[in-house]
């Protein structure tokens, strides 16, 4: 058989093969290193390194203070290259609003799961929001105790089987789930509110836009910014690794739909969250025949 | 063992009330921040932290809740500001937890407790929160030396990184006297190159405050059980902070033990005793943590009885007891003895009758029961039990 190209210079197989090299560094500069203790399928992690490259990208790493709540990513606290304090589960904002108002020039985050702001810490997230505190509250949002072992939270959707609602969260028995980030949404105090996820490469692109607008307002002093982001959590739902995407764009997703809630003082609705989501499926589907996707 | 003195500074007084005098000395300490939540008798502290501290640069935040005072004030210390929160002891049972924690990351919080009388003394010496821990417990007779003790709080809380109660009450709050607020100098001490300000971030030696021993990569590592062992190992070295103050103890054949504003109604009647030939003498525990166990060990010594008197059920009369170590009967002599409002003290703060229980103890005569109190109503129904046939 004859090719038109020009094959390329046969490869030496008589000495070692030149050692690899890091090309382009896998390493966010704000994480200390590569491991981390979630199970497989965790979407915690992607996160994590979608904020932390958010504070680098933006300039802001060295005056970047965390607080972190209770749950599985208080094991970031000792991998995150950020200055950090350690609250107890919900407390987190207020100690968010103590460091802030000692160090106004600092970018102050929180790191909370769903169990520890939504349920524990409720009122405590509403407060510092509603209090317009300069300050951007992060929630990984998976419906579930995680670190526990899977048992219902105040953001578990209907229909949910967890640890502690076997047969599916039933509202008349285990009443609605909260939805937070349409809550925050509304108040006040609140300048930047979106809701994000992680469960493929587009949506992980556009969380990551969205803490760089929720820092990007705390850093114009405008007030309270809130980044939800669903994470899967295939252990705490019981169900294969691989499936995790598609469970929580089915579940949770519905629910809590994303996109930005809150932009420049204009509260976005889920009709209108639900439109643009579905345009958005449209057109990559469209660019998938075409032969390609841009996101 | 420390004695401190109760002559009030000698620079131009101003009468004032004690709530304003406690912040005023907070912040001649250096106190930038403040969080609480309005609750009597504590809420006019919380009024004048809001009208000073922003004043000098700091900051006061009426959250809204106790739980977020005791938060925010945690997040203020772990930048290594001076901070402070407050309560009554109710609002301080919400707070416990933090407590517990704040203790365990090792974060110099200053506690300012306008109790409803003297029935927190367990709570504040005992604690209530989860864990190991113990904190410094402050209580002033008076105004003049509030002032002091709140000085001294924020001194020991970061000389030992460990939080500092004031024990004060509706008296301590409320009440005006004529005093100069003047900041006390105190040995330097280290510098807090644990707390975070975020410089660190990105240099690979960031920091962290936290209570659960976790440390950042390639650092020291505790673990919960090693971090819990190390925020205890300095309470040995705490006890040495003892502060207490005695009268009469020379010859006395009977010891009364009593602490904060109503110490100082006690100490007069024991005065008006001594003036009639009563050879009674006095304990005044300054730090109800440490308890001064072996100043009332020494005063038991000897004496016929020891007495505690105290504004509850009896709380302290079992570190007295603990002191006194069985070589004398210990009597107790106070009672619950609340207003009607519930805020203030209540009739067992009449000297008269506080000589007269004093006196009783004193010639061992059965102590007689204060009118409209619990004990006498659980007197009279039992009687009345017993009568019925």
């Amino acid at each position: 058989m004859t090719t038109s190209h020009t094959l390329g210079p046969v490869l030496d197989t008589t000495r070692a093969p030149e050692r690899a090299r890091v090309v382009e560094p896998l390493l966010p500069d704000l994480l200390l290193t590569q491991q981390h203790h979630m199970c497989p399928g965790c979407g915690e992690p992607i996160a994590v390194r979608g904020f932390l490259e958010a504070l680098t990208e933006l300039g802001v790493a060295p005056r970047s203070i965390g607080v972190a709540g209770i749950g599985c990513y208080t094991s970031f606290s000792s991998t995150m290259d950020v200055d950090l304090v350690q609250a107890l589960h919900g407390r987190a904002p207020s100690l968010a609003t103590g460091v802030k108002r000692m160090r106004p020039d600092a970018v102050v985050f929180t790191l909370q799961g769903d169990g520890d702001m939504v349920n524990e810490g409720l009122q405590e997230v509403i407060h510092t929001a509603a209090r317009g505190e300069k300050v951007t509250c992060i929630l990984l949002n998976n419906g579930v105790f995680g670190e526990t072992g899977g048992h219902m939270t105040a953001t578990s959707v209907i229909g949910q089987r967890t640890k502690s609602s076997l047969d599916g969260r039933d509202a008349e028995y285990h009443g609605y789930p909260i939805l937070i980030g349409d809550l925050i949404a509304r108040l006040e105090g609140a300048a930047y509110v979106a809701r994000g996820s992680v469960h493929n490469a587009g949506a992980v692109a556009r969380t990551k836009k969205m803490f760089r607008r929720a820092f990007e307002s705390q850093i114009r002093g405008e007030g309270f910014s809130f980044v939800e982001v669903l994470t899967m959590c295939p252990t705490g739902w019981f169900i294969p690794t691989g499936e995790g995407p598609g469970y929580m764009t089915e579940t949770l997703g519905e629910v809590h739909v994303m996109g930005e809630l809150k932009v420049d003082g204009h509260v976005r609705t889920t009709e209108e969250l639900h439109a643009e989501n579905v345009a958005r499926q449209a057109e990559v589907e469209a660019q998938l025949a075409a032969g390609g996707v841009r996101e | 063992m420390t004695a401190t003195t109760t002559a009030g500074p000698r620079a131009e007084r101003t009468l004032m009330e004690g709530s304003e005098a406690l912040v005023r000395a907070a912040i001649a300490a250096d106190c930038k921040f403040f969080a609480g939540y309005p609750m009597t008798p504590f809420t006019e502290v919380l009024e004048h932290f809001a009208r000073l501290l922003p004043d000098v640069g700091g900051a006061c935040v009426n959250a809204e809740s106790e739980l977020e005072a005791v938060g925010m004030a945690w997040g203020a210390l772990a930048t290594g500001a001076r901070a402070a929160t407050g309560s009554t002891g109710q609002g301080l049972s919400l707070m416990q937890e933090s407590f517990s924690e704040i203790t365990l990351a090792e974060l110099p919080l200053v506690i300012f407790n306008m109790a409803r009388g003297q029935q927190d003394y367990y709570q504040a010496t005992r604690g209530g929160g989860h864990g190991d821990y113990r904190h410094i417990v402050l209580a002033p007779h008076d105004i003049t030396e509030g002032v002091q003790l709140v000085q001294l709080a924020f001194h020991l809380a970061d000389k030992w990184r460990n939080p500092v109660l004031i024990y004060g009450d509706y008296l301590l709050a409320h009440t005006q006297e004529a005093v100069a607020v003047e900041p006390i100098p105190y040995p330097s001490l280290p510098a807090k190159d644990w707390a975070v300000d975020g410089t660190a971030s990105g240099s690979g030696h960031s920091r962290g405050v936290t209570p659960l021993g976790v440390a950042k990569h390639g650092q020291r590592a505790f673990g919960q059980e090693g971090r819990a062992q190390y925020a205890a190992s300095k309470i040995p070295f705490m006890e040495r902070e003892v502060r207490v103050e005695t009268a009469y103890l020379d010859d006395a054949e009977t010891v009364i033990v009593a602490f904060g504003t109503p110490s100082k109604f006690v100490r007069y009647a024991i005065g008006r005793l001594r003036e009639a030939g009563h050879k009674i003498g006095m304990v005044r525990p300054i730090t109800l943590w440490p308890f001064p166990y072996e100043v009332v060990r020494d005063a038991a010594r000897g004496a016929n009885v020891v007495g505690s008197f105290e504004l509850c059920a009896g709380q302290m009369i079992d570190d007295v007891r603990i002191g006194v170590a069985g070589q004398a009967p210990v009597e107790f002599l106070g009672g619950v003895s609340t207003d009607g409002s519930g805020f203030g003290v209540g009739r067992l703060l009449d000297v008269d009758v506080i000589e007269e229980r004093i006196l009783a103890v004193h010639t061992g005569k059965p102590l007689g029961i204060i009118p409209g109190t619990d004990a006498f109503h659980y007197e009279l129904a039992a009687h009345q039990q017993e009568a019925t046939p």
